[in-house]
């Protein structure tokens, strides 16, 4: 069968499946709607975390990324995963046994104030946008190589099932829908790492086949080295950026993860405190499968497609190489006209041009893989996008329904009205991520960085004084949140979407510290802690009853109580 | 559990465990991952340079490991604290 028909057979089957569990899985109340009723496994929520969390960029981005970044990538290796400990010691159990619904809720209410709740609603929303646009255009992509349908058509099959089981399910549906996503996007994943590594270094685990040797008797990655040296690009295991800039970049994404909305949200479903401990755990278990394989993959691909287009002819390249061209995600420019491909890092010479996303995608055809596990591939990604652009419209429909509305304008709503204005405002939120998925808005690639920067700067140093510093007020909190993020906005208007100032001197040179855009989230996050801190000592100590309820989110007990309110 | 004293020990207990995991945590990935990565990248591990290694592996691995000790950890001194949940 060819690549074409297993990719139908594949894809429709797991669209059936995630379906069939939206029907079987109906919320209820709001209960059901926001936190699944509060009663998922700790086991069942780490997979829907992980589900939740690996998103379209980590399943097709990543990789690519790394492999033409080599060592700098290491900051997403650690920066995606390490945020999961923060989570799991600081926020986490805590959160729970606070026991309401979103952020803005623990935000709103550890601050007394509406003030706090509205900064914390319009972070969220702003986070979880720039982030679901990311991931409907990642289902336009695959849907336009795998199916070969237009990507604005693709987006709208995309938004038409999300939508599906979002609004229908709420997060009882989503929790479940995306247990069999995590199934299906590590098996994805995990195939063809398999089969590559075996090919390549006889070895089954592509965590150790990256430290293997070749069958030339070589060590891959000394290999790897010595071909970059010889083309002229860096080696691969050392970086280019500077040490700071790798340790602020790394500590803005992990402190982000810790961070974003969705994410912690998740840790509201579980039961018991001890479970939220334990989910957590598992999350980041079954995060690293896909995370440790990443960077072997990378490297496994990195070899194979400089030893396949390297000084070859062009007329004798392999078809993937083709179809990919037609795409115009690889460009090639004969420039000397000899008819090789020259791959080379002096951009004067080189004629090949590769975008970065494909390199999950074509690694498969790139390695001879049987076509059932290319279909595989695009049944993982759609999975992986799915997945999180799930979970980022409900934090946007909980927010508007729950934190503007119920908490804010209409006090006295019945649940069964805040429950139809949840699944209203998913509508809503389906369309608007939609129309940016067709219309990617010529920043999305920096977003991400913005998204990660924003909730580094603001929900984290909140969260967290919230639960360990009893003396702070609302005052310090706000400030605190205020002046982070504007900062962070500043820093990133300035320097990456040349929003503001002149753009002459907007170059990397100019960079405060040479701090990249990517890594100010962590100076933000810093400032946050210390305006916190300061103007807290200076206004007076939060009220006795809120003091109370720090005491009370520190020691586990009595947390079943807590879920209503 | 309403002892202030007992209360206090406990959380005591908790940050000091909280500090040393956290250390453990920076070390593995800030410290071997970043600002020491090419001393370490001296040292061999079969075909890894071990700062490399600790990047983009050893890292990831460790941080599980933290996880699941401190789940280990609490469920102890929530007993011993009899602060635990039924």
């Amino acid at each position: 069968m060819d690549i074409q028909t297993w990719t139908y057979i594949i894809v429709g089957l797991s669209f059936a499946l995630y379906i069939g569990i939206a029907i079987w899985s109906k919320a209820g109340s709001t209960k059901d709607f926001y936190v699944a009723g509060g009663g998922v496994s700790p086991l069942a929520n780490g997979m829907a975390t992980a589900a939740d969390w690996m998103s379209a960029a980590s399943f097709i981005s990543m990789a690519g990324l790394i492999s033409f970044m080599g060592y700098d990538g290491s900051v997403y290796l650690m920066g995606w995963t390490g945020g999961y400990v923060l989570l799991a010691l600081l926020l986490a159990p805590y959160l729970r046994k606070f026991g309401k619904f979103t952020v803005p809720d623990f935000i709103g209410d550890r601050y007394y104030s509406n003030t706090a709740r509205t900064v914390a609603v319009v972070c969220a929303i702003f986070v979880s946008f720039t982030y679901v646009a990311g991931q409907m255009r990642g289902v336009g992509v695959v849907f336009s190589r795998f199916l070969e349908v237009d990507i604005n058509t693709g987006v709208i099959i995309g938004m038409a099932i999300v939508f599906f089981y979002a609004v229908l399910g709420g997060m009882k549906g989503i929790t479940y829908t995306q247990v069999a996503q995590f199934c299906v996007l590590i098996f994805a994943f995990m195939v063809p790492a398999f089969f590559i590594s075996i090919q390549m270094t006889d070895t089954i685990l592509p965590q150790l086949g990256f430290g293997a040797k070749t069958s030339d008797g070589m060590y891959l990655l000394d290999k790897l080295d010595g071909l970059h040296r010889e083309l002229g690009f860096a080696e691969y295991t050392s970086g280019q950026k500077s040490k700071l800039d790798v340790f602020m970049i790394t500590a803005a994404l992990m402190i982000g993860t810790a961070g974003l909305p969705h994410v912690i949200v998740r840790f509201f479903t579980v039961p018991k405190v001890k479970d939220a401990r334990l989910s957590a755990g598992y999350a980041l278990a079954l995060i690293a499968i896909l995370y440790t394989t990443a960077p072997a993959i990378s490297a496994f691909a990195r070899t194979n497609l400089i030893e396949t287009v390297s000084n070859k002819a062009y007329d004798s390249l392999p078809a993937w190489f083709g179809n990919w061209e037609k795409t115009g995600l690889i460009q090639f420019e004969d420039k000397n006209q000899d008819g090789l491909v020259q791959y080379v890092a002096d951009a004067e010479t080189n004629e090949l041009t590769i975008d970065r996303d494909i390199m999950v995608l074509a690694n498969p055809e790139i390695a001879r893989l049987p076509n059932w596990v290319i279909a595989l591939v695009a049944a993982g990604g759609l999975a992986a996008a799915l997945s999180t652009a799930a979970g980022l419209l409900l934090v946007i429909s909980t927010s508007v329904s729950h934190d503007l509305l119920k908490k804010q304008f209409m006090p006295f709503m019945s649940d069964k009205k805040e429950l139809m204005f949840a699944r209203l405002a998913s509508l809503v939120a389906v369309c608007v991520a939609g129309y940016f998925g067709i219309n990617p808005p010529g920043f999305v690639a920096s977003v991400v960085a913005l998204a990660f920067g924003l909730a580094a700067a603001s929900f984290f140093p909140a969260i967290i004084l919230g639960i360990f510093n009893k003396r702070m007020n609302k005052e310090g909190a706000i400030a605190g949140m205020v002046v982070g993020l504007l900062i962070t906005i500043y820093y990133i208007a300035r320097f990456r979407l040349h929003w503001i100032g002149d753009e002459a001197t907007a170059t990397e040179a100019d960079w405060w510290f040479g701090i990249s855009p990517e890594g100010f989230g962590t100076i933000g996050m810093l400032i946050n802690f210390v305006v916190s801190v300061v103007i807290s000592r200076f206004t007076p100590a939060p009220p006795e009853d809120v003091q109370a309820i720090v005491e009370d989110i520190r020691i586990p007990r009595g947390a079943g109580k807590a879920i209503e309110h | 559990m309403k002892d202030e004293k007992t209360r206090e020990a406990y959380w005591r207990k908790n940050l000091s465990y909280l500090a040393i995991l956290l250390s453990i945590w920076f070390i593995v990935s800030y410290l071997c991952g970043i600002v020491f990565v090419d001393q370490l990248n001296t040292i061999r591990m079969g075909g890894f340079k071990l700062g490399f290694w600790f990047a983009q592996q050893g890292s990831i691995y460790v941080f599980i490991v933290l996880i699941f000790v401190y789940v280990r950890l609490m469920n102890k001194l929530d007993k011993e604290f009899n602060v635990n949940e039924d």
